[in-house]
């Protein structure tokens, strides 16, 4: 059972040198229970005390590095059911699997369609982050070619090498194990051959049986050959056995430390019809995956995922924010309307959505308020007619404007009259309270 | 170590609520887990989809779901005809849209009017929708629920702004009603509270928490419906144990991803199948949080997330 952040400080050297980086033992004693931490950080800690914080602390969820490089995955160390209750720590990978079989031509497409993947979003650079390369073809020859192929087409792209023949998988795992790629996987068959495969190489494994007592056992077996990246294949391939397996797994691991399931999990979602298998693979990424293999991407796809999977993972403590600047929408002329609003991305989502349907160009000013709402900004000072006024003097757009007019969110009408003090020569008219009345309030004023 | 399946049973229930008649009646809720948890509890009934219309042209539609019903949007009775016979809907959801004041201000008789006339058209069960205008909705859903006397629908929505007329017209008419609040579980459970005062059966109320899109605001609306669960199911808290409707629809097809071509971006890909998948997705995550009833537009979403609700009971 974890410890409390008490009782790991009286394990601890209690001399605060500061040489983890915390500013007291105690400070360094409360990361640790939080696991947010590891206990290596601190040089002058007895082994007896190493090994009583090493078993009590060790996260519930192993965690690991999927790939290497900048883009490569942090996942595993989960410590919750329910994303209310804290944040989900490590987004899951998102994969697509391709065959060994296909043609050269094939396989450069698809790993060049992996590494050109990176999209913009609400600030986050995201990416399809694998490649699961499955041995059909029978020809290990050909197996590691297509490996080492799709590895150099896709530079930064983690690697799953999906194949069960120890021989095959033996040989690719070595052209590419600078990549740390994923084994997948070890059978109950072929556990220790795949298993010396992975420690010779410092590869993780997947461990895949049929049902979680056969996994459970199978993940022991692997430790017991010195595995400690472990990924889970529980053999779920229905909607259900996702939701079930998964769910099952992770109380299993937060709520009854059942260390043979304290491992990572991946799904394979495969689905002929590419839309039916987005709505599988949106099962997996809410429900604890943490790799998500698909048989196909395509932009709208990743789109759509990558959307689900930041939504998800977002820190419900912390609001979403954009970038402070003035957004133009459509193409404004220099009498367009000029509206402001606060840098809360629900806020600015709703906000220039309504403007879009409204067809009219505009400008938008979003001010950053931290990430607030309007009235609740405005309630924080943080959206105050000084703050607003300095904003929208330092941003210049005065010169671009026919008419030197603002159109205030209506939550804070009461901020027109400062306002208009403070911005001199300034024009600041009430706009709606509720953002689904802005296109008939700016077709009115086009009109 | 041996694996022990670890799990959790609860004292509280999902309500079950039926709407509709005769044989086409359906009903959603029921539950003594978490969504599909069926190893550790009841799940009698799987989550139902409506099939959204409105009693205007759906101008406001983009056209990837605009066009899939431009021979038949122009009647009512003729859309739902349509979604009942050719889509094979399970049940519509009728929206009011013509009768908010900026979209043509209908009246409250001509609202009861087409009410009338899709009833006696079709035999699946109907929800019915105003405007989401406050003030109008308090007299076209009275007149509405009138319309629909003995007919078993799903009325809505009733807000703090305007519940008692329609509570009072959903008792007097014995329909079920949706009581909507926005995005806050403590709101949720104030309303359904004032509702039940009036004397309004707490097993004929639907919850809705308000909807949201992927992308816009869908993790507020997931993690909403997840505590109105546990608090309806792990604490026992009946004012938290209705169904829940999630309205995914209109939240949907009017956010940039299900509009914009693919011209104007060209790294988001077929504008179409975005659409598509967009509602898909959106929906997916919702039943997956708790939602017992959806409301959605395009057939191919709808078929979508059918394909995966049977498999996941």
């Amino acid at each position: 059972m974890a410890l409390t952040g008490v009782q790991i400080f009286k394990l601890l050297p209690k001399t605060n040198c500061k040489k983890c980086g915390f500013p007291t033992c105690l400070a360094f004693a409360m990361k640790l229970a939080q696991a947010g931490v590891d206990i290596s950080a601190c040089p002058d800690v007895s082994e007896e005390a190493k090994a009583t914080l090493g078993a009590a602390s060790a996260p519930p969820i192993r965690s690991f590095i999927l790939g290497t490089g900048d883009k490569a995955v942090k996942m595993g160390a989960e410590t919750v059911m329910f994303r209310h209750e804290k944040k989900f720590v490590n987004p899951c990978a998102i994969a697509i699997n391709i065959k060994d079989d296909l043609s050269e031509d094939a396989l450069s497409k698809t790993a060049v369609e992996v590494a050109a993947s990176e999209i913009d979003r609400v600030g986050q650079k995201l990416r399809v982050d694998a490649i699961s390369i499955e041995y059909a073809s029978g020809s290990s020859a050909k197996y590691e070619a297509a490996v080492k192929l799709v590895a150099a087409k896709a530079p930064n792209a983690a690697l799953i090498l999906n194949c069960k023949d120890a021989g095959a998988a033996e040989a690719a795992v070595k052209a590419v194990a600078a990549r740390k790629p994923l084994i997948y996987c070890a059978t109950d068959g072929n556990a220790e051959a795949m298993a010396n495969i992975a420690k010779a190489n410092g590869c993780p494994l997947v461990a895949c049986a049929d049902g979680l007592d056969a996994l459970s056992a199978l993940t022991e077996k692997i430790k017991g050959l010195g595995i400690e990246d472990i990924v889970l294949d529980s053999g779920a391939k229905t909607a259900k056995e996702i939701v079930e397996h998964n769910t099952q797994i992770r109380r299993a691991a937060l709520k009854k430390s059942f260390k043979p399931l304290g491992y990572p999990v991946i799904n394979f979602v495969m689905r002929d019809d590419s839309i039916h298998e987005a709505s599988i693979a949106s099962v997996a990424i809410a429900k604890y995956s943490s790799i998500v293999v698909l048989s196909s991407i395509s932009k709208w796809k990743d789109l759509v995922l990558f959307s689900l999977r930041q939504n998800l993972y977002t820190d419900p403590q912390v609001p979403m924010q954009v970038e402070q600047k003035i957004y133009e929408i459509g193409e404004p002329k220099a009498d367009a309307p000029f509206m402001i609003t606060t840098n809360f991305s629900l806020t600015y989502f709703i906000v220039s959505g309504e403007i879009e349907n409204s067809k009219v160009p505009s400008r938008l000013a979003v001010m950053d308020c931290e990430g607030l709402s309007v009235l609740t900004a405005w309630a924080a000072g943080k959206f105050t007619a000084s703050k607003i006024a300095q904003f929208i003097i330092e941003s210049g757009i005065a010169d671009k404007l026919s008419t030197k007019e603002l159109i205030l969110p209506g939550q804070v009408a009461i901020l027109s009259g400062a306002l208009e003090d403070k911005l001199e020569g300034w024009k600041i008219t009430v706009g709606p309270r509720e953002a689904n009345a802005i296109p008939t309030f700016l077709k009115g004023r086009a009109s | 170590m041996s694996f022990v399946v670890p799990k959790e049973s609860f004292n509280g229930k999902v309500l079950a609520v039926d709407f509709g008649k005769d044989d086409k009646a359906l009903a959603i809720g029921g539950e003594t887990c978490l969504p599909f948890l069926s190893f550790e509890g009841e799940v009698p009934n799987k989550p139902v989809i409506a099939y959204e219309i409105q009693d205007c042209a759906p101008d406001d539609w983009p056209d990837t779901v605009k066009n899939v019903y431009k021979e038949v949007s122009g009647d009512p009775v003729t859309w739902a005809k349509y979604c009942q016979n050719e889509l094979k809907a399970k049940a519509i959801a009728l929206r009011l849209a013509s009768t908010h004041p900026d979209r043509g201000d209908r009246s409250a008789e001509d609202a009861a009017k087409t009410v009338k006339d899709v009833l006696s058209a079709v035999q699946v069960p109907l929800i019915i929708l105003g405007s989401n205008h406050i003030e109008k909705d308090a007299s076209v859903l009275v007149a509405a629920a009138q319309a629909a006397s003995a007919n078993n629908c799903i009325i809505g929505k009733a807000q703090e702004g305007n519940y008692k007329t329609i509570v009072a017209a959903a008792l007097a008419h014995n329909h079920k009603l949706i009581a909507m609040s926005e995005l806050d579980i403590n709101l949720a459970k104030q309303l359904n509270i004032l509702i039940t005062q009036m004397g309004f059966d707490k097993a004929k109320l639907i919850t809705d928490p308000m909807c949201a899109a992927l992308g816009y605001g869908l993790e507020y609306t997931y993690s909403v419906m997840e505590r109105i669960r546990l608090a309806g199911l792990a604490q026992n808290d009946p004012t938290m144990q209705p169904p829940i409707v999630g309205d995914v629809g209109m939240y949907v097809w009017k956010i940039k991803e299900t509009v914009a071509s693919e011209t104007d971006v060209p790294d988001w890909g077929t504008l179409e199948d975005r659409g598509i998948a967009w509602e898909t997705v959106t929906a997916t995550s919702m039943v997956l949080a708790g939602t017992n009833l959806l409301i959605m537009r395009h057939p191919k979403a709808v078929e979508n997330v059918e394909k995966t609700i049977s498999e996941l009971v």
